[in-house]
């Protein structure tokens, strides 16, 4: 039972994570591909280590890979918005298909 | 000296989930590192300044505190589901259906740490990443990927709000 599920939820996983890879190529711009990367493959990987978890059960593999997930669910949201952050400090243009761009006026006015 | 004594037990796990299975040995090692860890990291994890201080309150609501995390977590990871399907059908269609562009959104959180919650859980969810937050006047913001005209208040963040503020103020 727990194999089928763990089997399920790496399928889940690589599949999410094969949307993100796609999205960085298809998306126009860093911030978008920012989008892609950062959501996809986070849940994508978590998937991966969760499955995993589930045909190791508590051992030395499963309780690690629960960590990891830990680990990668509090960092990938923090290095993405440092990534759009420092991206927009050093002049990287939002593609020219953008709607509206509120941030890049109030930029000077943040610290 | 509460603080010293949760962050110990805080690397005291992580260290015995990192040497799993638990032996004797792993515990002596653990409780060496966890003191030598927490005495390096106690005035990062901790900002001691008054206005970050999470509010005291009373016991009723002190209690209810976990509960709401709990709930918040899985607001989390059904939105967070909702965002991948939504992020893979953008990415899937063929005219790639996206209208992206930073907004700034007004939020009405003042601690530190509920403002870090609300921005990170909002880079995992619908097509959002936030980009910077303006502490002072309260706003963040959000560069979407996605957005309809004159959109300027998201339905999301009021709903971590509502929650993130019973947890943290």
């Amino acid at each position: 039972m727990n194999e089928t599920i763990g089997t399920a939820l790496i399928v889940i996983g690589l599949i999410f994570d094969f949307f993100g890879c796609l999205g960085l190529i298809r998306f126009p711009d860093v911030y978008n591909r920012l989008q892609a990367s950062a959501k996809c493959i986070t849940l994508g990987t978590c998937g991966i280590l969760l499955g995993l978890f589930l045909f190791k059960g508590l051992t030395a593999t499963g309780v690690k890979a629960l960590l990891c997930m830990v680990f990668i669910l509090l960092t990938a949201p923090v290095s993405a918005h440092a990534l759009a952050r420092s991206a927009y400090r050093s002049g990287v243009k939002p593609w020219e298909g953008t709607v509206v761009d509120e941030y890049s006026n109030d930029m000077e006015n943040i610290r | 000296m509460r603080r010293k004594i949760s962050l110990f037990l805080l690397w005291f796990f992580v260290w015995i989930g990192l040497s799993w299975p638990p032996a004797l040995v792993d515990a002596i090692y653990a409780v060496a590192v966890s003191l030598f860890v927490s005495y390096m990291t106690l005035d990062l994890m901790f900002d001691t300044s008054a206005e970050n201080k999470i509010s005291r309150c009373g016991k009723g609501k002190a209690i209810a505190r976990p509960f709401w995390f709990l709930w918040y977590v899985m607001v989390f990871v059904w939105e967070c589901f909702k965002a991948n399907i939504d992020v893979a059908y953008r990415v899937l269609h063929p005219a790639l259906p996206i209208r992206p562009g930073t907004i700034k959104v007004k939020v009405d959180l003042k601690s530190d740490i509920g403002l870090a919650f609300l921005a990170n859980s909002l880079t995992l969810t619908p097509g959002r990443t936030t980009v910077d937050i303006d502490k002072p006047s309260g706003y963040l913001y959000v560069h979407c990927l996605s957005i309809r005209d004159g959109e300027t208040r998201l339905p999301v963040v009021t709903k971590y709000e509502k929650i993130l503020k019973k947890i943290f103020e």
